[in-house]
């Protein structure tokens, strides 16, 4: 018989060996899937790292497909770290991108020096604001602000949709008969596009490291600030801050607009990083948000881990879309996706408790000592 | 009459708001004993696109909702085994349901693994009473031009009302769900009753994400139910967990999603961007939500005291 005992001791070596064996695992589930279906298993997860990490460009492109899930992942896991499941991070992105667009049409082509910063600060802004909405809703009238975010993901990809294909916006563009008919964004301006940097034969976008830097910085923010330590308090005991007589409404206020502004820098980093327009298509097709949520999870909600996973997942994200066809469903990615989650969750299990195999006395052993 | 605006949209309440209600009703189920599974969305989609494969195949309706129906209890089983044996996060466990389920996920790597995307369906449940019924004033429509999945949610409805509040069994489960440890006391395996409920839940779910693809659509696209399983979650606070007034919230929504369709078909307000009216649905659950949600509320109005919290015995 399995008894499940309470550990007093979380070693350390566990919560790195649990989140690589939940990959492991959910590799082996996805083949069985794969089996299923009637694909080859290892000819299809070869395909699928090739695609991902097996050559220069395919590196290139997993970098461009990390980039924003840096953004989106920190966005959960620093809400999720105070049990705050802000899952609005894909509206918070196009929200970002949105009002980063504007920043940078509107200062038109004279200096990066200012485009660059004005878009960070606008895509901030825009990812704070309606990360907000929830939040004072949680913080003043308890909705719950699972379904509240979630819901301002739809009302936020209508709204970035008719910018573009039913009005005639300030993003749109409208310059020419043919951007009349086939409506697209206003292309941005050169001062507006984000430098890149070279590492050999790497091509690095200012939103990857402007990532790991908010990662930096979270890290710090959430590990050696009194700001941090209640967050995590209320995170682990709601009732325990109370007693302590933390504020949990100024809490639930700041972390989100935290994780908005930063989902938010995350749709601004597509903009200028990678579109330069606001492209509605692109941005509601690639469910950064909820991709996300497992990297957030699958890193245990620690920053630096979100920048790893964000990069191993972007892969796998950037082979979907590669190998894209008959032969390599699209739901692929995100059935692997879910099975990696399911399988931290399970391995979360064996952190926090420890299976130990008992043989059950029988009645006539146990009363023997007696 | 029976072409007015008001009669399309109440029609269109009834139909829009059937999906919601099956979803609605078995996640009630489930969190009455105690299980939040917040997966409602991607056990909808599975099971529309099982649904919408088993008429391909077997060209029997009934059958096809049947596939649905064990198809979202096979999903709700994976959330079953991660928080009731495993223990898991309730909340982030049912993400991951929606994630692996849902419209980037298994819904859309079965539906093109088996090929049913831009198939018309081999057939679609429809109105069948007799013509005179159907035509009949104001009533016709709204209530007799329906397909026989109204009326079963009805029998539903009913049902599960019964269950809860008359049976011996639905005593229990409304024991699991407030005190698990004294259901567990009175001898009530807790663990059984959740997983029970947990997939009968499932089972709810997929049978309204087939009421999309075999009936309200009638087809297979990725992310056919377009947030209605989040909807159906929203709609079970909004009925203060009873059934019957699930019955009522279902037609509220669902007039909010009738709306856009029954306004563009009929020309109503085309000044009025198209995606004011598609984000309706959304807006106003956000508003409901708050209205019902305010704070000291919940308990008092039917909130399962247990919900959302594993049970683990020995730590009681």
């Amino acid at each position: 018989m399995i008894r499940i005992e309470r550990r007093l001791v979380q070693p350390k070596w566990l919560s790195v060996a649990v989140p690589v064996g939940s990959l492991l695992a959910a590799f082996v589930l996805m083949g069985i899937v794969l089996l299923f279906t009637h694909h080859p298993p290892l000819h299809t997860f070869d395909r699928l790292l090739r695609a991902a990490f097996g050559s220069e460009q395919a590196l290139n492109d997993s970098l461009v497909s990390a980039t924003p899930l840096i953004f989106t992942g920190l966005c959960a896991a620093v809400a999720f770290r105070m049990q705050l499941f802000n899952i609005g991070g894909e509206g918070q992105l196009y929200a970002g991108a949105i009002l980063g667009a504007a920043a940078g049409i509107a200062l038109g082509d004279h200096t990066s020096w200012l485009s660059v910063p004005a878009m960070i600060v606008a895509g901030a802004v825009g990812g704070a604001a309606l990360a907000l909405v929830p939040a004072v809703l949680r913080a003043y009238f308890s909705t719950n602000e699972i379904i509240t975010s979630l819901m301002l993901n739809y009302v936020g990809a209508l709204v970035v949709t008719y910018l573009i294909f039913d009005s005639e916006s300030y993003w749109r563009d409208t310059s020419s008969p043919t951007a009349k008919v086939f409506p697209q964004g206003k292309p941005l301006p050169d001062a507006a596009s984000w430098p890149v940097s070279h590492v050999g034969s790497l091509v690095i976008p200012f939103g990857l490291l402007l990532g790991i830097v908010i990662a930096t910085f979270v890290w710090l923010l959430y590990g050696r600030t009194r700001f941090g330590f209640e967050v995590q308090v209320i995170g682990d005991s709601q009732r325990a801050a109370a007693y302590a007589g933390m504020r949990t409404r100024r809490k639930i206020l700041a972390v989100m607009a935290l994780s908005g502004a930063i989902a938010g820098i995350g749709g601004a980093s597509q903009d200028g990083d990678f579109r330069h327009t606001l492209d509605p298509r692109g941005l509601t097709a690639a469910a950064y948000g909820y991709t996300g949520i497992v990297i957030a999870a699958l890193a245990r909600y620690n920053p630096f881990a979100v920048c790893l996973v964000a990069f191993l997942l972007g892969g796998l994200q950037n082979a979907g879309f590669t190998l894209q066809g008959a032969d390599f469903p699209s739901g692929l990615v995100g059935v692997l996706q879910g099975l990696i989650l399911f399988c931290a969750l399970g391995g979360e299990l064996l952190i926090r408790y420890r299976l130990r195999f008992v043989r059950t006395p029988r009645a006539s052993e146990a009363e023997a000592p007696a | 009459m029976n072409n007015s605006v008001l009669v399309v949209v109440l029609a269109s309440a009834v139909t829009y708001g059937t999906p919601l209600l099956y979803a609605a009703l078995g996640e009630l189920l489930t969190e009455r004993s105690g299980v939040l599974n917040l997966g409602v969305e991607g056990m909808m989609l599975v099971g529309a696109v099982m649904g919408f494969w088993g008429v391909q195949q077997t060209g029997s309706l009934w059958l096809a909702v049947l596939i649905a129906a064990i198809a979202g209890s096979a999903m709700a089983l994976i959330h079953a085994f991660l928080v009731v044996t495993l223990r898991a996060n309730q909340i982030v466990s049912g993400l991951a349901l929606t994630i692996f389920a849902g419209a980037l996920g298994l819904s859309s790597y079965l539906g093109n693994d088996l090929n049913l995307a831009d198939q018309p369906a081999r057939h679609n449940f429809a109105p069948f009473l007799p013509k005179s019924w159907q035509n009949a004033e104001i009533v016709g429509p709204i209530f007799f031009k329906q397909s026989s999945l109204v009326y079963l949610s009805w029998v539903l409805v009913a049902l599960v009302a019964l269950y809860l509040n008359r049976t011996r069994l639905g005593l229990n489960v409304r024991a699991v769900g407030e005190s698990p440890e004294s259901a567990d006391a009175m001898g009530i395996n807790v663990a059984a009753y959740r997983y029970a409920h947990t997939l009968v839940g499932g089972a709810f779910a997929g049978v309204g994400g087939a009421c999309f693809s075999l009936w309200i659509t009638p087809q297979w696209v990725d992310g056919l139910t377009a947030g209605a399983g989040w909807i159906a979650i929203a709609l079970v606070i909004f009925a203060f967990w009873r059934p019957t007034l699930c019955l009522v919230g279902a037609y509220f929504f669902g007039a909010y999603s009738g709306i856009p369709f029954a306004f563009q078909a009929r020309g109503i307000l085309t000044g009025i961007p198209p995606e004011l009216f598609q984000s309706l649905p959304y807006l106003a659950t956000i508003f409901v939500l708050v209205l019902v949600s305010s704070a000291g509320a919940r308990r008092h109005l039917g909130a399962p005291a247990a919900l959302g919290t594993p049970y683990v015995r020995e730590e009681r």
